[in-house]
């Protein structure tokens, strides 16, 4: 088994492994990123092809398990009734995420403190904001400015993707009820920007942008860590993390594509593999001095998993809409987004608009809603449809629940024979009278928008797309996983930066700060580098 | 994972297949006042066969098939194909009822490959090409209509 040692080993090259490997870029040490997946080849995306549809229902699923491909690993999701989405290759689940981009709001971070329920963060959103600037700089993002829904950032903002068909009547019936909407924050550039050409409305952003318009991390960070030094080395999957008899981490175990076991010393590990992946790789890394896995003395690795449940809202309207070409994402609305008690839950949610649907898409949906039947009357039930309808999901705030939980299935493995991840997840009531109230909302707005038709549902099953929460961060190592700057209590050199650090999931999408907690743990590693604190 | 393709190119046997083109008919049946055929339409059943070799999806396709002929044996005391066209549909609605995940998987299968048919794409008024490189025209919109909002006092929630 052939060794080395390097200065900061990370492992997952998605959204925050992305950001992590080009903000320590410029302290020029010896870094490599280790990612299970491959490099994207924007060329082969499903868009550029006519079996697009198909595809994004095979090799660009949004679900690892039933995209099964070998640099998948598979996840036991029977006690759950959301499955996972990701996707494992360099950009992470960013190469099929929709680009929505919104920052939390700084209530998101005080919620025992103002709701008397969960956790306050250990940070706050002024602490975060200069480095949600950065990776909105880095990133390339659409809106507009002045959304009374959050606090003014005077972000520079590219033009906002047009509002077409679906946004007028969308806009209409929101303004029909007084409430509030905006063009979405979007990751998806609308002109020329950082090397990248800008969005051609190809409708098809949730199986890859072969446009590059989206921004995606391996079209956004990666290009400029590998130019500033970081080795990026794909379809490299870490088996454990090792340690020393100090308990501190020495570095990796990994398998190569060609299934050669390697070994690489590190003085600094990242882990950024997301809610599941990073909980999964802790937990199957147990030694003597971490018996219940890596950092796990507070018993919370893999604990408080949380999604945003979603639900799924559209109508069909007489006149046309823009069916599938733009991008998905156009406006939100955060009327219901703070908590208000008369509502019957705590907490809220956004309320993201979306376009229309493909001609694949349309069918499925109508046959799942009885829009479309079988036999006599398919084709003129089709073409009432097709083009013909608008919507919106409610993305659900997701409270913490210690049994909500990732765990290593005693069964399953990958290909590598790496044990498999399990999760077990119950939606909540609080979740369930949240969904019901975005799905009367949305009702309603559609209907006042001129909708003829509405149908719905909750949970969207293969909605799992946002993985929280299951390595937490705070204050108390008895209560948390990671430190308030995503150091890891029981290991001075263990670093964790994804999703898994969240102490609340907020109702909003989370990459931005996702990217942004990655810039701010980075900052906090290159200052106590220079004065020599970072293992203290 | 995926079934070995034998020498002649079938992943199905023949009654299988005959079962496949029946079922698709079925669910999308030909239509004369929009002139497309249905979706056992031969060059469409090939590519849904295509389509299915993924995963472990062929093997529960075949399952399906299987299912709805023991189904209509059960009933008819012959296979699918063979029934007539009253017969088919009400079988073929029973199982869709009785059998909701596998009735589910034949629908996606069925629906990718027949709203990808050059014939039904060119019926439906679309350009026969994949969304890259040319992409779409969407119109920027009417953007008077967020004067309402902008016009709204800021009410996001102090942090206390």
């Amino acid at each position: 088994m052939s060794q080395e040692t390097v200065d900061v080993l990370i492992i997952g090259a998605g959204a925050s492994g992305a950001a992590m490997a080009w903000s320590l870029a410029e302290t020029k040490m010896h870094i490599v990123c280790l990612e299970q997946g491959g490099l994207m080849n924007p060329l082969a995306y499903p868009s550029t092809g006519r079996d697009w549809e198909a595809r994004a229902q095979s090799d660009f699923a949004t679900n690892p398990n039933v995209r099964g491909l070998r640099t998948d690993y598979p996840i036991n999701e029977d006690d759950s009734p959301i499955k996972v989405a990701n996707f494992n290759g360099v950009g992470g689940g960013t190469v099929l995420y929709a680009g929505h981009f919104p920052r939390f709001h700084p209530s998101d971070f005080r919620v025992k403190s103002l709701d008397g329920v969960a956790d306050d963060w250990p940070i706050d959103y002024n602490q975060l904001a200069p480095y949600y600037a950065e990776n909105e700089k880095m990133t390339g993002v659409a809106g507009v400015n002045g959304d009374p829904a959050y606090p003014s950032d005077n972000a520079p903002r590219l033009p906002p993707l047009p509002l077409g068909e679906s946004g007028k009547v969308l806009a209409k019936g929101f303004n029909a009820l007084g409430y509030h909407w905006w063009p979405s924050d979007t990751a998806i550039i609308t002109e020329d920007y950082d090397g990248r050409a800008g969005c051609i409305n190809l409708g098809a952003c949730g199986a890859g942008c072969a446009q590059g318009a989206k921004g995606s991390a391996d079209v956004t960070y990666w290009p400029h860590a590998q130019r500033g030094g970081v080795e990026l080395r794909t379809r490299c999957r870490v088996r454990e993390i090792t340690v020393g008899a100090d308990g501190m981490a020495t570095g990796a175990r990994y398998v190569t594509g060609d299934g050669q076991e390697r070994e690489i010393k590190a003085h600094v590990v990242v882990v950024a593999c997301n809610g599941i992946g990073t909980p999964r790789l802790l937990l199957n890394s147990k030694s003597p001095q971490h018996p219940d896995g890596l950092a796990n003395s507070s018993g919370l690795v893999g604990k408080n998993l949380m999604f945003h449940p979603y639900a799924w809202i559209q109508g069909m309207f007489e006149e046309a809409t823009d069916g599938f070409a733009g991008a998905h994402k156009l406006m939100r609305s955060q009327e219901f987004y703070e908590t208000d008690e008369s509502r019957g839950f705590v907490r809220g949610y956004t309320l993201e608009i979306q376009r229309g649907m493909p001609p694949v898409r349309t069918a499925h949906t109508g046959l799942r809603h009885g829009r479309i039947p079988w036999g006599e009357g398919h084709h003129d039930a089709f073409r009432k449809m097709f083009g013909h309808c608008t919507g919106m999901v409610a993305v659900c705030e997701d409270l913490p629940e210690e049994h909500n939980r990732v765990t290593i299935d005693p069964v399953l493995k990958d290909a590598d024979g790496i044990p498999a991840p399990k999760i077990s997840y119950t939606l909540s009531e609080n979740s369930k009278r949240m969904l019901q109230h975005g799905v009367d909302r949305a009702t309603e707005i559609l209907k006042a928008g001129g909708a003829t038709d509405v149908y719905s549902e909750w949970p969207i099953p293969y909605g799992g797309w946002h993985l929280m929460g299951t390595a937490r961060m705070g204050r108390d190592p008895e209560r948390s996983v990671v430190n308030e700057w995503g150091r890891a209590h029981d290991c001075r050199n263990l670093f964790i930066i994804d999703g898994s650090i969240f102490v609340t999931s907020a109702g909003v999408n989370p990459t931005n700060t996702i990217q942004a907690l990655a810039l701010y743990v980075a900052d906090q590693m290159k200052q106590r580098l220079a004065n020599a604190t970072l293992f203290d | 994972m995926t079934r070995e393709t034998p020498a002649d190119g079938h992943l199905l046997n023949e009654t299988e297949w005959h079962t496949l083109r029946a079922l698709a008919d079925v669910i999308v049946p030909p239509s004369e006042k929009y002139g497309i055929p249905g979706a056992g339409d031969e060059a469409i059943a090939k590519t849904i066969i295509k389509d299915a070799n993924y995963g472990d999806k062929l093997a529960r396709l075949v399952a399906a098939l299987d299912t709805l002929n023991a189904m209509a044996q059960g009933v008819h005391s012959t296979v699918f194909a063979m029934l007539r066209e009253d017969q088919r549909e009400f079988v073929a609605l029973t199982f869709r009822e009785e059998q909701p995940a596998a009735a589910t998987l034949a629908e996606q299968l069925v629906t990718q490959c027949y709203y990808r048919d050059d014939r039904v794409v060119t019926s439906l008024g679309m350009e026969l090409r994949p969304p890259m490189p040319e992409g779409y025209k969407v119109e920027d919109g009417d953007w008077s209509l967020l004067e309402p909002v902008r016009r709204r006092d800021p009410f996001h929630r102090p942090a206390g």
